[in-house]
């Protein structure tokens, strides 16, 4: 626990806001792409390369006075299925959530089906999620087939 | 948004067997002429003679009149108009539409845009209902139950998006599967597994002779050139599954042989002659099957 808090000070705390910790650090990223930070205004600090217990490699993502809705939070589950959200207020956690991987996303993933309508049409994606020994896969609501996670691309902001 | 029929999922094993009483009921009395105040749009953006001549036919014994396209060639699709337009513009001028698209998934994007029921006809390698109907009502119309039957499943299993649809859909009715096919085209892990959860007992082969004396219904497929890597493999294969009329000597007195059509060489000419073939119906019975899907989806059964 103190090893944990000792990390987190390596990147500058915050006062209000929301601290995502726990981040694969190769996802960090394709995290800042699926929240779309990169349009965000308020201050946003970013740990990447840091220690951690139960990742390789961990990052993590401080944004000040900017709050998720589980919705909106739960969509990086599917890439960083064991990231915590910490809600700071006044320099203290007064929350944490563990992410959930939702039942059904929409617009993020490209389907790996190169002769699905949705790669073809201007169709937003859908997929309804699926555990399967004990990895997530993502059935496309079009075309029926799966895209596991190893396959996952991220559709970006600057499509 | 109207009831439509995308994928075989989308019908409960009651309502499966409302469509295969009313099929019946449109076999018996082939021409009744309710939806004379109906247009059907039969919208095929890939050519596919067979599925529309079935379906124009069913629309026509409805008393329906049909507007539509064989492809896509001389269409505003053609010119670069969206699927979501085309779909918006043909749901104005017709009560149902009944699509045929290359693209997967395709056809359950149209039912989200159109304001009128939607059957799919074939979305690329995706998914073909009625075929799978028209399937279930040939097993029920020549064994006079879909229940406990064994199903042997011939040739391409692993490409052949029909064999799959049919083994969900019979997987209501406690079936035995047997699987018949070289290595390269065996049946996917993913159905398998299926089975298993669903505790359907099935076994797999590569001889087609082992398992023909205990099979009720032989579903043989078309084992095509394309999908062998080896060309050599590919000879040898087409004749290990080459059904003839004297392999079906001492087969069970109700079994019958279907086929989606059109068949290469897996079939020889001399097994038409028997009394086990039974492909040429199953395709007839197609027609009284899309009869009694499209007038459950008008709300008219
Ligand atoms: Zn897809």
């Amino acid at each position: 626990m103190e090893n944990r808090e000792k990390e987190v000070l390596k990147v500058s705390a915050i006062k209000n806001g929301t601290v995502l910790d726990h981040i694969p650090s190769e996802q960090l990223f394709r995290v800042i792409d699926i929240l779309r930070l990169n349009l965000s205004t308020t201050p946003i600090t970013f740990g990447m390369n840091l220690d951690s217990k139960s990742l390789k490699s961990k990052a993590i993502i401080k944004i000040s006075d900017r709050f998720f809705e589980d919705d909106e939070i739960n969509r990086i589950a599917l890439i960083a299925p064991n990231a915590s959200m910490n809600i700071i207020r006044n320099f203290e956690v007064i929350e944490k959530r563990v992410l959930s991987i939702p039942e059904t996303i929409t617009g993020i993933v490209r389907c790996i089906n190169p002769v699905c309508v949705t790669n073809h049409q201007e169709i937003e994606t859908k997929f309804h999620t699926y555990e399967k020994d004990g990895k997530i896969e993502l059935h496309c609501h079009y075309c029926e087939k799966t895209t596991g996670l190893k396959n996952l691309k991220i559709i970006t902001n600057d499509r | 948004m109207a009831k439509s029929l995308i994928s075989i999922h989308d019908f409960s094993k009651e309502e499966i067997l409302h469509i295969l009483e009313v099929a019946r009921e449109f076999e018996q009395n082939k021409s009744q002429t309710f939806l004379s105040d109906k247009v059907i749009a039969c919208i095929f953006f890939e050519p596919s003679t067979r599925t529309r001549l079935s379906f124009e036919t069913a629309s026509n014994r409805l008393g329906a009149r049909v507007i539509g396209f064989p492809d896509a060639g001389n269409t505003s699709v053609r010119k670069g108009e969206s699927l979501k337009d085309t779909i918006k513009m043909v749901s104005n001028y017709a009560d149902l539409i009944v699509m045929r698209h290359p693209l997967e998934g395709s056809a359950r994007y149209a039912s989200e845009v159109a304001s009128v029921p939607v059957i799919n006809a074939g979305d690329g390698a995706n998914q073909h209902p009625t075929q799978t109907l028209l399937d279930l009502y040939s097993i029920l119309q020549t064994q006079g139950t879909l229940e406990n039957l064994t199903i042997n499943m011939v040739g391409d299993l692993k490409y052949g998006r029909t064999v799959h649809s049919l083994l969900q859909a019979m997987s209501h009715f406690s079936p035995s599967f047997i699987f018949t096919a070289p290595e390269e085209l065996k049946m996917p892990e993913e159905y398998k597994n299926f089975l298993s959860q669903k505790e359907i007992p099935y076994s797999e082969t590569l001889d087609l002779n082992e398992h023909l004396k205990t099979t009720d219904i032989l579903y043989m497929t078309r084992v095509q050139q394309e999908r062998f890597t080896d060309p050599m493999e590919y000879e040898r294969v087409k004749d290990t599954y080459r059904l003839t009329a004297r392999l079906l000597e001492g087969v069970r007195d109700n079994m019958k042989v279907l086929h989606p059509l059109p068949r290469l060489t897996e079939i020889a000419n001399d097994v038409d002659e028997t009394p086990y073939a039974y492909y040429f119906k199953q395709a007839e019975n197609g027609v009284y099957v899309r009869m009694a899907i499209i007038a459950y989806l008008l709300g008219k059964r």
